[in-house]
């Protein structure tokens, strides 16, 4: 899933100061999943904004509403009759949200609630870590099942790097070092020569490198 | 026992702390509240094993959420008693009233009334 922290409280009280009205658009999707944009956290960040508002003593009126994604044209749709009523609208989803919000409803104004950080997968409720980068081309299968592109603070393709000390990175004793983990791993399961094998080099280009990216299913495209 | 208590606290009765979640602390502060406190069961103790583990944490969420909003995060607080201690309950209304009147009315509340 795509996993997203709440803003600073502070950051969203500063781009609603000029509202009275403002509508918090939740979505179901992924940010439902990492506890960040859900029904339950657009009720939150409702209370939390309505506290401070009121305290400045200038209340802010903040409705709720949360649809299934704000990735998809048919579900942004569903908005299409009350987003105009807002001074502004609050995207608590991840970084597509507000984008598809403002190309469907060019004369509103959507403010992200969340900063989207990484793909990845819950460890534990209440903790989530990055497993994909999105590189476009997935190379997972050459290292036992772990990506250093993700995991490997230097994206390195060919660790681990001097800043690997006792399974853990330099930049963090928090932060395994991926590249030991695939080295223990290949060396547990007699596949240490992988490693010395040679491979074309990685084509970026599939990656942010080659600047925005699109899919397209011509089966599916009408 | 026949204890008295601060007729200014209002008691909501739930199953277990692990009931309370952060919306409703947040509503009652954002509703003008004083104070608000969760009195659970002591630690270890819980019929359901972690309920007033997870109010423990969901009351410093709440005192974080306040601190980053300039209002004093001893507005909120947890307490933990057992069900057979009636004085204990009674001397935390009475200091969580007198705590509440030191720090004087809720910030929110006097912004609406004005």
């Amino acid at each position: 899933m795509i996993i997203a922290d709440r803003k600073p409280l502070g950051e969203l009280l500063e781009m609603v100061k000029d509202c009275n009205k403002v509508l918090i658009l939740g979505c179901k999707g992924c940010v439902t999943v990492c506890n960040v944009g859900g029904t339950k956290e657009v009720g939150v960040l409702a209370s939390i904004l309505k506290i401070a508002r009121k305290k400045e003593g200038r209340p802010l009126q903040v409705d709720e509403k949360t649809i299934e994604r704000q990735c998809d044209p048919e579900y942004i749709a569903l908005v299409k009759d009350q987003v105009g009523q807002y001074d502004a609208v609050i995207s608590m989803a991840c970084g597509v949200g507000p984008q598809f919000l403002s190309e469907a409803y060019p004369d509103q104004r959507f403010f992200p609630a969340v900063n989207t950080t990484s793909f990845g997968g819950a460890l534990q409720h209440g903790i989530w870590s990055e497993r994909c980068a999105g590189c476009g081309t997935c190379l997972i299968h050459h290292f036992d099942g772990m990506c250093p592109i993700a995991r490997c603070s230097k994206s390195i393709l060919h660790g681990p790097c001097g800043g690997s000390a006792k399974g853990k990175c330099e930049i963090s004793k928090e932060v395994d070092c991926i590249w030991d983990m695939i080295v223990q791993k290949k060396m547990e399961k007699g596949r240490l020569e992988d490693l010395t094998k040679m491979k074309p080099n990685k084509d970026w280009r599939t990656a942010r490198d080659g600047g925005p990216r699109k899919s397209v299913r011509e089966d599916l495209v009408q | 026992m026949r204890l008295s208590y601060p007729s200014n606290v209002k008691v909501i009765q739930v199953p277990c702390t692990g009931r309370v979640d952060i919306i409703h602390l947040l509503k009652a502060v954002e509703d003008g509240a004083d104070a608000v406190y969760v009195a659970g069961c002591m630690e270890g103790e819980c019929h359901f094993l972690v309920g007033n583990l997870k109010a423990k944490k969901r009351v410093q969420y709440v005192k974080k959420v306040l601190q980053e909003l300039g209002i004093e995060p001893e507005r909120v607080e947890m307490f933990n008693l057992s069900a057979g201690e009636g004085p204990r309950f009674a001397e935390i209304a009475r200091e969580m009233v007198e705590r509440a009147k030191a720090l004087g009315p809720s910030p929110v509340k006097m912004k609406k009334a004005a």
